[in-house]
């Protein structure tokens, strides 16, 4: 299958980045939340990049996974695998129930509906500390375990969170490539022109809405049990702004994009550190630029840039003969 | 309970004064440029940082000359925004130019962050901070200068677009830039001062509120936030409605953290912002729009 092939290649290099370098830091624990960042970015492309539905509460539902699963494990003695897919069907509830007054807002006020969902969210994790321990958060979180092979390592998170991540790449691409990612894609090019084509436009929106934030929910509880601590600062409207951040830095409607996106804006702070006191400018002075000369993200206009320069090779080449 | 009520309301009031400035300006850039400049807080923040950093010291200036040097800085900053920011990314998608501005707030706070660190700074209240009363009720003479000011610049806005030259041309470049462009409208020198208009908006409302809120380098995002839900609860792209809106969340807000919460105040506004779209999908003063093919 052809549309898979960039998948065997981030199989591969998921697989020898930590033979290559064993041990290192950069891989198995930056690179791990690299993972997860890029789960999400991943998941929230299906909503903004291919059905064209910006969301600014995307860290909302991840907050929600990750706090279902603290709470049934730790307050009620869940078994964490039942309490991820509680999680999930909390989530899923959720992102139902909005799923269709959201979606019939449009632009702006769509960006509005979604970051003000986050941010209510947020607010009652910070509020209802009887159960979720406050702005102070909640720890002693068990971790997960397959058959007694317990997930207790960097390199055992590693293997379980990029194998996730590789499985949620898989199933995007499947979309895509299939009759409701061209349904995703007509509507995100002109709802109307969708829905004169025979395509219920609210229906498939409320699908691709609620599948991000079921991504999302299970991407916050395995966030939950690898960091076996969760707190409020983690799920705030600063990532959701950042998870859109990593989609369009990217490039929007690109799965690797997304990767892609997620991985730049993981290291960056760690690269930016050097910086102290002006790490933070930086960081804004890199997202603004490189906004503002790549728009259509970095994957999509590096690619551009490589097929013009190939281009002007042959066209040279050609010349020349 | 009366009075307690009237107090929630003057103090929804004053706060519903400051949104209404950010939202305003929100509403000026969105106007002319299509662009939703989530760098508006930083203004706000800009504004009452720099007023107590030129005033502070025995060296300092007294407070209203270092407000209008602020004000003036942070004018510029709008306008060079404008310039090297918004202008070179013409063209590009509605969530690109969302990410632009975002990292020009991001690079603004750690720029704020470098010069003044992590600290809260307060500034002197304008005239004295003897409380008034109003019946059972009591103000600051600060409310007053907040509300006072935010009118009249509401005012001023109002009369700048409908009564001047330079207004109408920014109008006419909202409604159609080319044909702006035909007629002999320097749209760039317009886009610079509706940037720069907005800036001053904003750079006011934070050294008006500074005395009552304090201020410090990450001041601007809450209040950013605050502004475009103002602006879109009015109907986005309308001026007077993103007051209206303003002044309607502060309302709100203020009555929910006295009756209910104080807590879940930011929830409860965002709760009724959910449900006004719900029903409203284009805000309370906004007009629907069609979606063309």
């Amino acid at each position: 299958m052809s549309y898979l092939r960039g998948f065997y290649l981030l199989l591969a290099v998921a697989l020898l980045l930590p033979i290559a370098f064993p041990g290192s830091y950069y891989v198995t624990v930056v690179g791990v939340t690299a993972a997860l960042n890029a789960i999400l970015a991943v998941s929230l492309n299906l909503l903004m990049g291919y059905a064209g539905q910006i969301s600014l509460g995307h860290a909302g539902f991840f907050g929600v996974g990750a706090y279902a699963s603290a709470i049934l494990t730790t307050r009620y003695g869940w078994n964490p695998w039942p309490a991820i897919v509680a999680g999930m069907a909390a989530t899923g509830v959720i992102a139902f129930t909005l799923a269709r007054p959201i979606l019939r807002l449009k632009g702006h006020y769509l960006a509005m509906a979604t970051l003000g969902m986050g941010i209510i969210i947020n607010i009652v994790l910070v509020q209802a500390g009887s159960f979720t321990g406050g702005p102070d958060g909640l720890g002693g979180i068990p971790t997960l375990s397959l058959f007694g092979w317990r997930v207790n390592s960097d390199l055992r998170w590693y293997i379980v969170i990029v194998s996730v991540l590789l499985v949620v790449v898989w199933i995007s691409l499947n979309i895509i490539n299939s009759r409701s990612g061209r349904a995703l894609r007509a509507l995100h090019g002109s709802e109307v022109a969708a829905e004169m084509m025979g395509i219920d436009t609210g229906a498939t929106k409320t699908q691709v809405f609620v599948l991000a934030a079921l991504i999302a929910s299970l991407a916050g509880s395995l966030f939950a049990y690898q960091q076996a601590f969760v707190s409020p600062d983690s799920f705030s409207f600063f990532f959701s702004i950042e998870l859109v951040t990593m989609v369009v830095l990217g490039g929007m409607a690109s799965t690797y994009g997304a990767i892609l996106g997620a991985v730049i804006l993981t290291f960056l702070p760690e690269l930016l550190v050097v910086f102290e006191d002006y790490e933070v400018m930086i960081f804004g002075a890199i997202l603004m630029l490189m906004m503002i000369f790549l728009p259509q993200g970095l994957f999509v206009g590096l690619q551009g840039l490589v097929r013009r320069v190939l281009r002007a090779k042959q066209g040279s080449e050609r010349g020349a003969a | 309970m009366l009075d307690q009520i009237l107090q929630f309301l003057l103090t929804g009031v004053t706060v519903g004064a400051t949104y209404a400035l950010v939202a305003l300006g929100f509403a000026i850039i969105y106007n002319a440029s299509d662009v939703v400049n989530f760098a508006q807080g930083e203004f706000v923040m800009l504004g009452a940082m720099s007023t107590i950093a030129l005033s502070a010291g025995d060296q300092g200036l007294p407070l209203w000359l270092a407000a209008i040097c602020a004000v003036l800085l942070v004018i510029l900053v709008g306008m060079l925004l404008q310039r090297f920011a918004i202008a070179p990314a013409r063209g590009a998608s509605v969530v690109t130019t969302i990410i632009i501005t975002i990292g020009a707030s991001i690079f603004l706070r750690g720029v704020a962050l470098l010069l003044w660190g992590k600290d809260i700074f307060g500034m002197p209240h304008f005239s004295g901070e003897e409380p008034i009363q109003i019946g059972e009720a009591t103000i600051l003479p600060q409310n007053i200068w907040v509300m006072g000011g935010a009118a009249l610049l509401v005012l001023g806005v109002h009369y700048f677009f409908n009564h001047t030259l330079n207004g109408k041309s920014i109008l006419a470049c909202s409604c159609n830039r080319t044909a702006a462009n035909l007629v002999g409208i320097n749209v760039g020198m317009m886009m610079l001062i509706a940037y720069g208009l907005s800036a001053l908006l904003g750079s006011l409302a934070g050294i008006l509120v500074a005395p009552i809120t304090f201020t410090s380098y990450d001041a601007g995002v809450m209040l950013g936030l605050k502004g475009f839900s103002a602006a879109i609860l009015g109907g986005m792209g309308n001026p007077m409605g993103a007051v209206a809106g303003g002044l309607l969340l502060g309302l709100i807000e203020s009555l929910a953290a006295g009756l209910i919460s104080s807590g879940y105040k930011d929830a409860i506004g965002f709760v009724i912002l959910l449900l006004v779209l719900f029903f409203r999908p284009s805000g309370i003063f906004g007009k629907a729009s069609a979606e063309r093919v």
